[in-house]
């Protein structure tokens, strides 16, 4: 077995602005191995869809790769500019947005735009790559592939879209998706419908598939390991279990509490006071400890440390000791 | 009795093309049933939710309860005046001032051009109250400060101008709030604070809610009387331990599978099969039998209607 599919480090994104450098990526390590799928959890503005738009080389100027390495079956990417970069993309790395609709161009048959990938990636002739686009649309669930190849975006519900983004992002047989709140727009029975799908294909596959979302619920059904980000930073990373059930973080803690469960009845639900800080006024210290009813004098003065792939869980010097739940 | 009886309620939707292309295509008019048949109430000071997927018709039926659209068919009664057809325009009026409406996105729901003083008395100036200091007051209960009065909306973030839009609801002193997705648009941690301060205002001012959402989680924790939709009917009413615990109709039952689990992981369920249906074509009969696992003959031939079971009400054929 080689080494990650796609592995972080210390990865820092930054935006010059008037007000001065934000870092909405700040220091974020993290290995996704092949057939593994890795959660990455957090509210607006954490920059988790960040870390995503940078390891696709999609981050908008004046927004840039400020420090760190990104590498894909241990080859640097963070480096790579257009023609290389376009090339990679698509062709190692698929992704899935939020929004089928605007993922996909209307003016364009299905089909059309399934051949148009696989030939600008893959060396096949364009019959082949037809018969492929059929096959790929009935892996992934749309009846009568072989008649809603020649039909344009607007003739599917949103489910269907979204099953089509999901055959672009993996017809040229990429070994990374990054899917960026894949389910978002969609209603529950449909979500579910997505998630399974995307587990199926990539364990089938042994793709390693990025997950953004800010939905637990789906993190815990999907991930194999989850990532919590809080303000650009990494704050907890470990298997989705023990994160979910025994958090270390008291950010992930406090967030575990504040999502409403059955088995938790009606009582209060658990707020964590105040607000995410914007990323031009981030605290010394830690970034979490003016939130944080654990914060110590220590808290205030150094960050939290970093996590760096099999050292320690959670960016805190005062982590929760809990044990996970069997 | 309740404080909102709602009596088979119907609203029906002209979506057929413009008359030029309907003569030219040759098409007939067409006829989107939004709400179709739909019957509950709602008890004094308690908090009543309507869930369903997109097109279900919960927003329609909200939009009905406040008055923003009238009725097809069937009837809303506020307190025994029915909105849509009383006469006495003052009799209407008394029950509408009892009426506010919180929305889903609440950067569109307030106007960017105004100070938040001004949002918030608004219900209060717009019948001529007296407005002295009440929108520093409301501030402090929703748990913003009192200077935030003379600031504009986009000064804000998300929870902070839900709880604008909680304040300015509040202002006119209503008895009844619908809230239509109130916290689908916030952070976890932001909709467990505007949660907690909706159940806390519930209790302090004896407000009844119509709580419209997605998210059976959430219903679950607001929620003392849940109704399921499906494609504009209603297809499921209970307390929200009988709807978790031993839901009835089909449909719920496949709702609440597909709700992803905090405490199921790598949870490997055969997903639901089949979408929701046209809601200009809808399937005869029951409209849940094309994907129901349940479904026999009667199904496609005859609506079933809302019976009791169990302490629930169902509408469903099959189901014992």
């Amino acid at each position: 077995m080689a080494g990650p599919v796609l592995s972080i480090r210390d990865l820092t994104v930054e935006i010059p602005t008037r007000y001065g450098i934000l870092r909405p990526v700040n220091g974020v390590s993290y290995d996704i191995a092949a057939g593994e799928i890795l959660g990455v959890v957090g509210e607006s503005g954490a920059g988790k869809s960040m870390a995503g738009n940078a390891v696709i080389g999609l981050l908008s100027p004046p927004a840039h790769i400020a420090g760190g390495e990104i590498l894909v079956n241990g080859t640097r990417i963070d480096s790579l500019q257009g023609e290389a970069m376009r090339r990679l993309r698509g062709k190692e790395i698929g992704m899935v947005f939020q929004d089928p609709l605007t993922s996909l161009n209307p003016l364009l048959r299905i089909g059309d735009q399934l051949t148009e990938t696989m030939l600008a990636h893959l060396d096949i002739s364009r019959s082949e790559a037809e018969k492929r686009a059929v096959a790929a649309l009935e892996e992934v669930g749309i009846p009568g592939a072989a008649e809603r190849v020649d039909s344009f975006p607007h003739e599917f519900s949103g489910g269907m879209r979204q099953r089509v983004v999901i055959a672009l992002a993996l017809c040229a047989e990429p070994s990374l998706i990054i899917a960026d709140e894949p389910t978002t727009a969609l209603d529950v029975s449909v979500q579910a419908q997505i998630i399974s799908l995307l587990k199926r294909l990539c364990r089938d596959r042994g793709t390693a598939v990025m997950l953004i979302t800010h939905d637990m619920g789906v993190i815990a059904e999907a991930a194999d390991r989850v990532a919590v980000m809080y303000a650009g930073q990494l704050a907890e990373l470990g298997p989705v279990r023990d994160v979910l059930t025994a958090p270390h973080h008291p950010y992930t803690h406090g967030l575990m509490g504040s999502t409403p469960l059955a088995s938790r009845g009606r009582d209060r639900l658990h707020q964590i006071p105040g607000a995410m800080p914007r990323l031009d006024a981030l605290p010394d210290g830690c970034a979490f400890h003016p939130r944080c009813p654990y914060g110590q004098d220590r808290c205030k003065s150094d960050p939290g440390p970093r996590i760096t792939d099999g050292d320690g869980r959670a960016a805190c010097w005062f982590p929760l000791k809990q044990e996970a739940v069997a | 009795m309740g404080m909102v009886n709602i009596r088979n309620l119907t609203r029906i939707f002209d979506v057929s093309k413009p008359w030029l292309n309907r003569m030219v295509e040759r098409r007939e008019k067409a006829y989107l049933t939004a709400v179709s048949d739909v019957s509950f109430e709602i008890a004094e000071r308690s908090v009543y939710a309507l869930v369903g997927e997109s097109g279900s018709g919960k927003s329609t039926i909200g939009k009905m309860l406040v008055g923003l659209l009238g009725p097809s068919e069937g009837s809303v009664e506020i307190r025994g005046t029915d909105l849509a057809r009383e006469k006495d325009a003052a009799k209407v009026d008394a029950v509408r001032r009892d009426i506010q409406m919180i929305f889903q996105d609440p950067f569109a729901s307030l106007n960017p051009r105004w100070r938040v003083r001004d949002i918030i008395v608004e219900p209060v100036a717009a019948r001529g109250g007296n407005t002295e200091g009440m929108a520093e007051r409301l501030l402090e209960q929703v748990g913003l400060a009192a200077r935030d009065a003379g600031k504009f909306p986009h000064e804000f973030s998300g929870g902070q101008r839900q709880r604008i839009c909680i304040a300015r609801a509040l202002a006119s002193e209503p008895k009844l709030i619908v809230c239509d997705e109130p916290t689908s648009a916030l952070d976890v941690s932001v909709q467990a604070q505007v949660l907690n301060l909706m159940s806390d205002l519930k209790d302090a001012f004896g407000l009844t809610y119509l709580f419209i959402s997605h998210d059976l989680t959430v219903v679950q924790h607001m929620a003392d009387r849940i109704g399921v939709l499906y494609l504009g009917r209603l297809v499921e009413e209970a307390d929200p331990d009988a709807l978790f615990d031993d839901p009835k109709h089909p449909y719920t039952q496949m709702l609440l599978a597909a709700a992803p689990q905090l405490d199921n992981f790598g949870r490997e369920v055969p997903p639901p099969t089949g979408e929701i249906p046209d809601p200009i074509n809808p399937p005869p009969g029951c409209a849940y039998h094309p994907r129901c696992p349940l479904a026999a003959d009667i199904c496609s031939r005859e609506r079933p209607v809302m019976r009791d079971l169990r302490g629930a009400r169902v509408a469903c054929h099959m189901v014992e």
